[in-house]
């Protein structure tokens, strides 16, 4: 199967659109804050650092104090952004997430870079495929998951714009920009339909959007009508959305950057079990640890580019006839 | 305000305690009378609060980092009139803003939701720095227990608090000496608990935490002390006021039954009429 065109212009990774926006919302609003952990550089919080080093606080490789100190910040009127690895901002500070900013609700936003498996070359102890598992259940917590530049810069300013905690996921790779449209704004909680079929409908998120789409063609050269949708807020899941897109195709395939557990896929068929049961099928890591190795090879290998996309889609219609 | 006048307001403190621990059969009487003393310095000495007012930007904050004491927090917060002490007995019931750990969107005048050891102290940390982001001078004060030292991140915050020079941050150690599973010393011990806060940047200062006039002169040493942060290492007794909860480890998380209620308020109150006759 040869690759797909697609209108694809460049890539950029998403946390480029992280350091952009900060910088944005950081001259209109003084009380807005950043934390990091030692990796601003990484993160994109640098960006703000060199705009307003005033308001930069780099709190060294200490995750767990970090999160306590942006909760302490926050009960004084802050706006704090705190910023590491997705492994160590949900994985080290996960209780204190929990419990020094979820449970008094309090109005911090984390933004955490390098998640997923396309972290590559440094391996599976940085490679956090469970973030979006451990801030979903986290009452009250928003978890985003930008699929690219331009929705990641948007749900930022969103993030911003909504009172109480919030988690947004950027990614370490340059990823295709597919958001062309030069006037779009984030809306927490909506999620989109970017092409319309009527065979089966694939939900994805993240690196996954782009996948999908170009898997999208694939399977039209098939014959096969796929729907794509793209569910950048995690939680709360645009529940309408999805159960009228399973309602039309009877299928459903989840694809996602992550654990097959706890993420887009666990958010899906909880929803779908409820309220419109349909088989469903979901891509993403199958509950293994990741391992060294470009991201590019790492993508193909655990079957979330395109070519694995549409391979799985037609495995899993082929098993639901 | 006078000693005596402290004392008083203490052992009404200490009452609340056993009140509302007994109420609720469960809760932690050991933990809150070493610092019965300490919540009633601050609360009616020290800070600078308005229980009418408890949301006032300009308030001095507390945080309860050693949260499970909240029902020496609740009593002084009660008989300082944040709430009228007759709720105290409704302490770890469902419905009741007396959370079993202090929980701020429950209880206005609670600065920080804790429970969780090592957490408070990081929160109080941001809360003195975003004073000095934005030049106001009230002061920060946390509640440490000798057991939570244990937990890595109160070092990480104490780092950070001496890095950023955080002077209107006021960390107090309740070194009573005992935890859950026994002596601190011989459980893990924290000691020299003085020279590691000093290794970290601190001032410091050791005093008897049972004794006003020592709580009150640290805490005014610590006023006039600039470019670093002040720990009070308050060496306390664990059950303080309730003789045969004194020094003993299974007081930490234990409520008083019937008659360990009835001889503790027999107690603290002949206290109170030795006090009252002075």
């Amino acid at each position: 199967m040869s690759e797909v065109k697609t209108n694809v212009v460049s890539k950029i990774a998403t946390r480029e659109g992280y350091g952009e926006a900060l910088v944005e919302l950081g001259k209109e609003h003084p009380e807005l804050v950043v934390l990091d952990a030692d990796l601003a550089a990484a993160t994109k919080t640098s960006v703000f650092q060199k705009a307003f080093p005033d308001r930069h606080i780099d709190c060294g490789i200490a995750e767990s104090n970090m999160a306590g100190i942006a909760a302490g910040l926050a009960t004084a009127g802050k706006v704090p952004f705190m910023s590491s690895f997705a492994m160590f901002a949900t994985g080290r500070a996960y209780e204190q997430i929990r419990n020094s900013i979820g449970y008094p609700g309090l109005n911090v936003k984390i933004g955490a870079s390098h998640a997923g498996i396309t972290v590559g070359e440094d391996g599976a102890t940085h490679q956090c495929n469970e973030d979006l598992a451990l801030m979903r259940n986290i009452p009250g917590m928003v978890v985003i998951n930008p699929s690219d530049v331009v929705e990641a810069k948007e749900a930022v300013i969103a993030a911003y714009n909504y009172e109480g905690p919030v988690y947004i996921r950027f990614g370490r790779a340059a990823v295709p920009v597919i958001n062309d449209n030069p006037n779009f704004k984030f809306e927490i909680g909506k999620g989109s339909i970017l092409k319309e079929g009527k065979d089966v409908t694939i939900i994805a998120t993240g690196l996954l959007v782009s996948s999908a789409l170009d898997a999208a063609k694939m399977l039209q050269e098939d014959g096969i009508d796929a729907e794509v949708l793209n569910i950048a807020t995690i939680k709360p899941l645009d529940e309408e959305l999805v159960v009228a897109s399973a309602r039309k195709t009877g299928k459903v395939v989840t694809a996602e950057e992550h654990s097959i557990i706890g993420g887009l896929g666990s958010a899906v068929c909880e929803c779908l079990s409820e309220k419109a049961p349909t088989p469903v099928y979901r891509i993403g890591i199958r509950d293994v640890f990741g391992q060294s190795g470009s991201a590019a090879e790492l993508v193909e290998k655990y079957e979330l580019d395109a070519k694995g996309v549409y391979r799985q889609v037609k495995e899993f219609l082929g098993n639901n006839r | 305000m006078t000693n005596l006048e402290l004392q008083k307001y203490a052992l009404e403190v200490r009452k609340g305690i056993i009140a509302s621990t007994h109420s609720a059969k469960s809760g932690h009487p050991g933990g809150s009378l070493s610092a019965a003393d300490i919540f009633t310095f601050l609360y009616f000495e020290e800070m600078n609060i308005d229980p009418a007012n408890p949301f006032m930007p300009d308030r001095d904050r507390f945080v309860l980092s050693k949260g499970h004491t909240a029902p020496g927090l609740y009593a002084a917060m009660a008989y300082r009139g944040y709430f009228p002490p007759e709720e105290l007995i409704t302490l770890r019931k469902v419905g009741s803003k007396l959370q079993g750990h202090p929980c701020m969107q429950e209880l206005p005048g609670i600065d920080m939701s804790t429970g969780s050891l090592g957490q408070g102290v990081s929160a109080a940390v941001g809360m003195a720095l975003a004073a000095k982001m934005d030049n106001q001078d009230y002061r920060v004060y946390t509640l440490l227990g000798d057991g939570e030292i244990q937990e890595g991140q109160v070092w990480e915050a104490a780092m950070f608090a001496s890095h950023k020079e955080l002077d209107n941050l006021l960390v107090i150690v309740d070194n009573n000496g005992l935890q859950i599973d026994g002596d601190i010393a011989e459980v893990c011990s924290p000691y020299p608990i003085d020279q590691k806060f000093e290794a970290f940047g601190f001032h410091v200062i050791n005093i008897d935490g049972n004794d006003f006039d020592q709580i009150r002169s640290a805490c005014k040493e610590a006023r006039t002390i600039k470019g670093k942060p002040t720990a009070i290492i308050a060496k306390t007794v664990k059950g303080k006021g309730v003789s045969f909860m004194e020094g003993e480890a299974g007081w930490h998380g234990k409520a008083p039954n019937d008659e360990q209620y009835e001889a503790a308020m027999k107690e603290l109150e002949n206290r109170e009429e030795e006090l009252c006759q002075k």
